[in-house]
């Protein structure tokens, strides 16, 4: 680890403040940043300690939903039972990820910024667009059967790796944030990342000192919610592909679906061509099908990953007949 | 809990290794812990890990570094009754917390209902995951009184009966290379069984 300074903060504004100074970092969990640093992956002057700010509660809000603050670490989440009852699929996609240490510790908007886990994003020895912009990428031509399929670029095939902001694209979660003027706004979570492009080095719409303080639920859309996630081992391993899938039934036919995908891209791949799909389709093998084609028409794969297509496909399929209650 | 409350200053830990040049301008941070029921206070480097404090500078080198990259386990100690990983964790950010290592389970001689478990069903062969393996399985137990659910939950509204799946499940951040599973299993059910703390 590189020296830092430390400042533990005691406000809000005070937190905005101290992070948006050259090279400081916000740090809440840390079990994602404290692993970077030690590896110099990652290398703050500054670390701005947010864990005393007043951002750990579940609220309800008004409209029937609710607002989730920042700080709740993901074991918090996954066992209120607000969001148990309202919203399985995101209790389903926490305890989907990591072990329980981690989830301890982990916070929620600590889990949306978490970065990848591109093997070449971690080996400094290797050219990462990422990690010193310019460089190259490794994982292009690498052993890369962990990244991306969708909407990356040649410059990066990083995968985001949460399986919770899979579960929050699915259910049209926003992120609140507050900027260093105290201005307030809302993000939906799928503009939350940036496309990787030519600047795979920025990854989020966040400025410099804002604060990610709330996660905002809606009121919990009709239908079915299941996580489904596929990896290499039963536990404690990070999607291979994972699929959340919300499937509202009118009789044997789909009033309306919602999906997205984890492991397939730089950010939770909601996938409106899926959901086009499946709206009034019957609910048949046959319709989950044609959301599965619809869904990766535009995928590609880079070698290793390949199989990443074809299992996206299937493990829709599954997720879909699960939430349809045919299998 | 405090027995015997000390405070344990060093004014300056000896350096993890770092050039001294390097740190000469930074400020070491003042922290105050509970472990085990005692009162310690040490000025630290800010860099410093919960699990690199207790090994270094308090000599409480039951908690053990396997992969210090948060994976493995072995370092699991109980923060204010949760179990987390002290490798990934800063020690100045837990400053005021309460926090119990392997050696603390023990009370008065008699050990700790798991460690008497882990000891019955011979739940170990080397040894040196097992003090993050009891941690983690007194946490367990706990969390599932508490009513959490978990991956192999199949209605994550319930809280489910803790079958050897759940188990299996709930202590995945554990590595034993030695494959003493079946027997951590054993030793856990046990205790969960017996309805012991």
């Amino acid at each position: 680890m590189t020296p830092f300074r430390y400042e533990r903060a005691s406000d809000i504004a005070g937190a905005c403040e101290a992070a948006a100074r050259p090279m400081a970092r916000f740090i809440a969990g840390g079990t994602n940043l404290v692993d970077l640093m030690k590896l110099q992956i990652e290398t703050p002057a500054q670390l701005v300690d947010i864990t005393r700010l007043p951002l750990d509660g579940i609220e309800e809000t008004g409209e029937g939903g609710l607002r989730i603050g920042a700080l709740v670490t993901n074991s918090a989440a996954a066992v209120d039972l607000r969001i148990r009852r309202r919203y399985p699929l995101l209790a389903q996609a926490i305890l989907a990820g990591a072990s329980t240490q981690l989830r301890n510790k982990a916070t929620t908007g600590g889990n949306l910024l978490q970065r990848t886990r591109c093997p070449y994003f971690y080996d400094t020895t290797k050219p990462c667009n990422k990690r010193v912009p310019g460089s190259g990428c490794a994982a292009l031509a690498g052993i890369n059967r962990m990244n991306a399929v969708l909407g990356v670029s040649d410059n990066c095939i990083a995968a985001h790796p949460s399986d919770m902001a899979v579960a929050m694209a699915a259910l049209d979660a926003q992120v609140e944030t507050i900027s260093l003027d105290g201005a307030r706004r809302t993000i939906p979570i799928d503009s939350l990342y940036r496309r990787p492009g030519n600047t795979p080095s920025i990854e989020t719409v966040l400025g410099p000192g804002e604060l990610i303080t709330s996660v905002l639920l809606p009121p919990p859309p009709a239908g079915r919610q299941v996580y489904r996630k596929v990896r290499d081992r039963a536990s404690f391993a990070f999607a291979l592909v994972s699929v959340a899938a919300i499937v509202d039934l009118d009789n044997d036919r789909v009033r309306a679906a919602r999906v997205a995908f984890g492991g397939l891209s730089y950010k939770p791949w909601r996938s409106a061509e899926a959901e086009a799909a499946l709206a009034g389709a019957a609910a048949t093998r046959a319709s989950f099908d044609a959301a599965g084609i619809a869904a990766l028409r535009n995928a590609r794969g880079y070698g290793h990953n390949d199989f990443k297509i074809p299992l996206a496909h299937r493990t829709l399929r599954a997720t879909l007949a699960q939430a349809a209650g045919l299998a | 809990m405090t027995s015997g409350a000390v405070t344990l200053t060093l004014a300056s830990p000896p350096a993890l290794g770092e050039p001294a040049v390097e740190t000469a301008s930074l400020p070491s941070e003042h922290v105050t812990l509970t472990i085990n029921g005692r009162l310690y206070a040490i000025d630290l480097d800010p860099r410093t890990t919960l699990l690199d404090a207790l090994r270094e500078y308090f000599t409480l080198t039951g908690s053990k570094k396997g992969c210090d990259q948060g994976q493995c386990g072995a370092c699991t100690i109980l923060v204010n009754g949760q179990r987390i990983k002290s490798c990934l964790a800063l020690a100045v950010m837990h400053d005021g917390d309460e926090i119990t290592t392997i050696e603390g389970l023990a009370e008065e001689g008699e050990l700790h209902p798991m460690q008497a478990a882990f000891v019955h069903h011979d739940a170990f062969q080397c040894g040196y995951c097992t003090p993050g393996q009891i941690c983690s399985a007194v946490a367990l137990v706990a969390e599932h009184r508490a009513g959490w659910p978990s991956h192999a939950t199949a209605d994550v509204a319930t809280a489910p009966a803790l079958t050897d799946a759940e188990i299996a499940e709930r202590m995945s951040g554990n590595i034993c290379r030695c494959a003493a599973y079946p027997n951590i299993v054993a030793a856990i059910r046990e205790v969960a069984e017996e309805g012991r703390p």
